[in-house]
Formats: structure tokens, sequence, C-alpha cells
């Protein structure tokens, strides 16, 4: 997809460009960089500050108590929910802003969608759309928001579900389809948008144990290819083998960001230990 | 239809034949019911009150056809201004603006209060209220004048009464509708860079249609009665059709019969095109069969049942 290679973290701390700068992961900037980023649903401080950066190519995973905000996190990335406070820019864009003269200026419906283009979001629950079948479902948002013609649109969209081993499956209704399915199906729907980031948030957690497998091999690829990813998951194996990070959220704070391994084998923090000991 | 093969139907203990309970007292209920449907059929027959004769001769004559073509049409305007109108009303009183959901509310509440007959009069006799209708900005330049007694005729007004009333009403439907649809498919075509109006066109409102669709079709089938009361402002569907027939030749209950008759034909058919539309809308659930497909498939399913035991009892 993204013809970036594996920037690893830790590189340079790259300057974060301004809301208006021109788009295309440069290299050495962040895909993805949070600053003090506060999110509070009326008196509940639901995220308390989080700074992260993500790298072009990095597959960052985040895991972390029920609660701690790691939906939350992800969904202000596409800014499906707006920040109370602090700065968040995806590909050098402040997402959901424009900042003028020291002022931040609300984007209009239309910019928002723009930006949300090249973010592509696998939910838990698949949300797969019931009324259309499985190619229909992928061929949608680029037909009707990219204005591709048809034709080439269904193309691309047979060449996606064989990417995620359903090409026999394209003219099912997500009805018809094992959860595992359905899954694979929503991540070449978000993949049809031909996005620079995806975000996953648990995409195996309302899954049967046998079929968790089949999405997480079709993640591992997506890796493999380069896309940068943030993916919030229970399944330490798929952090260990394919994470270039890991993240432990726990009370709307990062307590602890390393490779997986580090934070894995010797966290540093008692929050992470107790956390650990729990779900290994 | 599991195919069971010879060993494992082998070691199976034998089939149950039990014989199966006679529930006598449906029997007896049923020959009574049998017996008056009977009776009744067969004087109202012979009844010469009700004027067969009468019925029969007028049944297709040009008048009561008319009368049927102004009744669809009018029920069809009505639905179409009641369904437009009931997507756009659920919609506003969704916003997030509490000006454009209040006037919604405002609506809804003044048409569903008051009742249709008194609406459609008023709607008949609005030249009374505003003898001239223009068209402009208020307080401003005017762009176009129109007479209402020319522009509003019994039919128009018929149509306005009954199609503002009835988006009052679709509304509530509508709305329901858009509710019931999980919010994550919103989400999920925000996720992709999709409008809230594309979202709602291409996502929601298709959705929400398999909740929608059962009552719209029941509406429109009230309509298609309803649209009766258009008679009182001398609209000449099919009531007031057959109305001025009878109030000539005084055969006033044969044409209330033979008007019956074509709304009662006319509400069968509608509740046919209601269902294939339910099931076509319903695509990607469960599917309901039509009755002759539930039968077609049960005489199959027990066509090989049979053929199963016979051959289960030749071996
Ligand atoms: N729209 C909302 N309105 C009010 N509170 C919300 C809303 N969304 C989330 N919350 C609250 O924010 C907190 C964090 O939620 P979030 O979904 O981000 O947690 P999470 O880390 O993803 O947990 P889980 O592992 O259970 O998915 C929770 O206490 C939740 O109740
Ligand atoms: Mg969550």
């Amino acid at each position: 997809m993204s013809g970036v290679g594996l920037g690893k973290p830790g590189a340079e701390p790259p300057e974060p460009a301004d809301g208006d700068g021109p788009s295309g992961a440069a290299p050495g900037r962040p895909m993805v960089r949070s600053e003090g980023v506060c999110k509070s649903f009326g008196r509940l401080d639901v995220l308390k500050g989080i700074d992260l950066e993500v790298m072009p190519g990095e597959v960052m995973c985040v895991i972390g108590p029920s609660g701690s905000g790691k939906s939350t996190f992800l969904r202000c990335i596409n800014h499906l929910e707006k920040i109370n406070a602090g700065r968040l820019w995806v590909n050098g864009h402040l997402v959901g802003y424009r900042e003028r003269g020291g002022k931040l200026h609300e984007l209009r419906e239309s910019e928002v969608a723009a930006q949300r283009r090249d973010i592509g979001m696998v939910f838990q629950r698949f949300n797969l759309f019931p009324h259309m079948t499985a190619l229909e479902n992928v061929m949608e948002a680029p037909v009707q928001v990219r204005r591709i013609p048809r034709a080439k649109a269904r193309e691309a969209a047979v060449a996606l579900l064989e990417r995620v081993g359903l090409a026999d499956k394209a003219r099912s209704y997500p009805s018809q389809l094992s959860g595992g399915q359905q899954q694979r199906v929503a991540i070449a729907r978000a993949l049809a948008m031909e996005p620079a980031l995806m975000l996953f948030d648990e995409p195996t957690s309302a899954l049967d144990p046998e079929l968790v497998g089949e999405v997480l091999e079709v993640m591992k690829q997506l890796a493999v290819d380069g896309m940068t990813m943030i993916v919030v998951t229970h399944e330490m194996g798929f952090a260990r083998e394919v994470g270039d990070s890991l993240v432990f959220m726990d009370g709307g704070v990062v307590v602890e960001k390393g490779t997986p391994r580090e934070v894995l084998a010797n966290p540093r923090h008692q929050r992470t230990q107790d956390f650990l000991s729990k779900v290994l | 239809m599991t195919v069971t093969d010879e060993t494992s139907r082998e070691g199976r203990p034998e089939e149950i034949r039990a014989v199966p309970v006679r529930h006598w007292g449906r029997w007896v209920a049923a020959v009574i019911i049998a017996y008056i449907a009977v009776w009744a059929v067969y004087s109202v027959v012979n009844n010469p009150n009700f004027g067969w004769d009468v019925i029969g001769q007028n049944f297709t004559i040009t008048a009561v056809m008319t009368g049927i073509g102004k009744t669809l049409e009018l029920t069809a305007i009505a639905m179409v201004m009641g369904v437009v109108g009931g997507v756009l009303l659920a919609i506003m009183r969704l916003s997030p603006n509490p000006l454009i959901s209040g006037s919604a509310w405002l609506y809804i509440w003044a048409f569903r209060g008051t009742p249709v007959l008194v609406q459609i009069l008023l709607w008949a006799f609005i030249k009374a209220l505003v003898p001239q209708l223009s068209i402009g900005i208020p307080f401003g330049p005017t762009f176009a004048h129109f007479d209402a007694n020319s522009l509003i005729t019994p039919f128009v007004a018929g149509c306005l009464g009954l199609g503002l009333n009835e988006a009052a009403y679709m509304s509530e439907i509508v709305r329901a509708g858009i509710l019931s649809v999980d919010q994550g498919q919103a989400e999920a075509a925000s996720a992709l860079g999709m409008s809230r109006a594309k979202t709602m066109r291409r996502i929601v409102l298709p959705q929400a249609m398999r909740v929608i669709i059962p009552p719209t079709g029941n509406e429109t089938i009230s309509m298609l009665k309803t649209s009766s009361l258009v008679s009182v402002i001398a609209v000449p569907e099919l009531l007031y059709s057959v109305q001025i027939i009878y109030g000539r030749t005084y055969q006033t209950i044969p044409l209330l019969l033979l008007a019956s008759i074509w709304y009662l034909i006319m509400t069968s058919i509608l509740t046919v095109g209601q269902f294939y539309l339910e099931r076509y809308f319903g695509r990607g659930t469960a599917q309901r069969q039509t009755m002759l497909e539930r039968l077609w498939s049960n005489l199959r399913a027990r066509r090989t049942a049979q053929r199963t035991a016979v051959e289960g009892r030749e071996r």
C-alpha cells in the first residue's frame, strides 16, 4: 500500500508540520504525533495527556485494562471524538482543526471527512453494512467517496478480497459469513480507501478462538507490506511477533512504552506488572 | 433432511409412530362455524335488498372506474407527500440544532393533534383564510400572485389535507427506523470518509427501511380507505362517485357494497405488494416465505421423508 519503509521509533525527534502543510509521508516525520491529548465526557476525564509518536511503517500495539481509554484514543485520531486539550497530528496535518494566527479553527464537515479518508479503521464488532454483499461493502467508499468508476472499483475490491483470502465470498452478505470472515472483509473495506494509517480496535476480541488466527494472519501480512498500524489488542503473541512498539495505557495515561519484548519481559512499572500478570 | 446411512439406521431403535391426540373440541367448533358461514352466505345471496344485480350492472361503469382512479391517485400523492415529508421531519427532529428539531416537533404536534377531517375542510376553505397567495420574500418583494380559489381546487385541498397529516405520522415511523440502526454503522461510514448526508442516504436509511416498510404498508392501506374522507369536499373519488349515483337512483346499499368490494380488492392487492417489498428490504437477514412457497417446501419435505421411510422399511 503506502510505499514507505519500516521507520523505526527512536529516530530523530521530528518537527510537526503545521496544519496546512503538504501531505505525503516525508521520511523522518511521524505518521501520528500526539501531544498532551486530553478527552473528557462531561466530568469524566478519559484521556489525561497522551504523548505518543508513531513513525511511518511502525506497528504500535496498545494494551491496557478496560476503561483505560484505548478506544477513545483511537477514535480521537480520526476525529470521531473531539479532543479537549493538546494537539494531534496525522501525517503532518492537525486533526480536526486548522491553526491560523495562533488560533484553532474547526474544520468543516467535508474537510474532516477528507482527513478520515487517509485513515482506515477496523472495529471490534466489524460494523459491516448488512444490506450489502462483501464486494459491495468494499466498493462502497471508493465509489461514493472517491468517485472511482464502478468497474475499476469492482476490480480493486475483488483484488482486496483475494488478498484477505475471501475471493469466493464476494457475493455473500455479512450475515452469511463467520466472524473471522466478516472481520477480514472489514479490513479489506478499510484498505479500499488506500489509507496511510490503519487503526484496529480489538479486532479479534469478538471472535471465537479458532477464528482469531485468520484475522491476525491478514494483519501480519499488512504489517510486512509496510502499513502503519495502531492496534489495540489483547493478543500478546501478535504484539510480540508483529509489533514494533508496545504501549501500556491505564487511567487515561501512557504508563509505559517500549519494544514489545522489553515491556512484556521486564515491565518497569508496578501497574504494568500487575496487568500483565493478570492477562498472560 | 440429513442423509442417514445404513449402519446408523441399523443400530437405531424403531421409529415412533404414535397415534396423535384428537382435538374433538376443535372439530365441533369447526362444524358450527361452517354451518353459520353457509347460512350467512345463503341469506346474503338470497336477500333481494342486497341488490346483487345492481352491483353487477354498475361494477365497472365509467363513473366507478374514474372514481377508483381518483382514489388511487389521491392515495399515491398523499403517501409520497407523507413519506418525503416524514423523512424530512424525522431528520429534522434528530438534528442537533434545537430550532430545527423544535419546529419539526411543533409541526408533528399540530398535525397529529387535530382530526384529519378538520384539516381537509380547512384546506378546502383556505380561501376564507388567505384569499391571495404570493411567492416572495416575507416583508420583501413578491414574485408571483395566485388566487387561492383557483390554485387550491378540491383535489389539491384533499391532497394537502391527507398528505401533510400523513407526513406527521410517517415522521415518527421513519424516526423509529433511523434510531433502530446500530450506531456503529454510521460510525463505520464516517470512518470511511462519508459525509453525514451520504451516510444517511446510503447506509442508515436503507437499513431503517426494514423497520419503516411494514408500518408504511399499513399506512398506505389505511390511506386508501381514509382518502374516502375527501368526499365531504366533493372530490370525485370512489365513495363520492357512488354517492352521486345513489343520490340519483336511491340504490344506497348496493352501491355502498359495490364501493366496499372495490376497496377490499385494492387493499388485498396492496397487502400482497407489501409482502414482497418487506422481503426485498429484509435481504441480508432471514427470509420469510410466501404461503405458496411454504406449502411447496412442506410438500417436498414430506415427500422426501416418506421416501426415506419407505426405503428404510424395504431394507
Ligand atoms: N461516548 C461516551 N460518553 C461517555 N462516556 C464514554 C463514552 N465513550 C467512552 N466513555 C467512557 O470512557 C472510558 C474509556 O472508554 P474506552 O472505550 O476508551 O475504554 P477502553 O480502554 O477501550 O476499554 P475496553 O477495553 O473495555 O474497550 C470508559 O469509562 C467509558 O465509559
Ligand atoms: Mg475499547
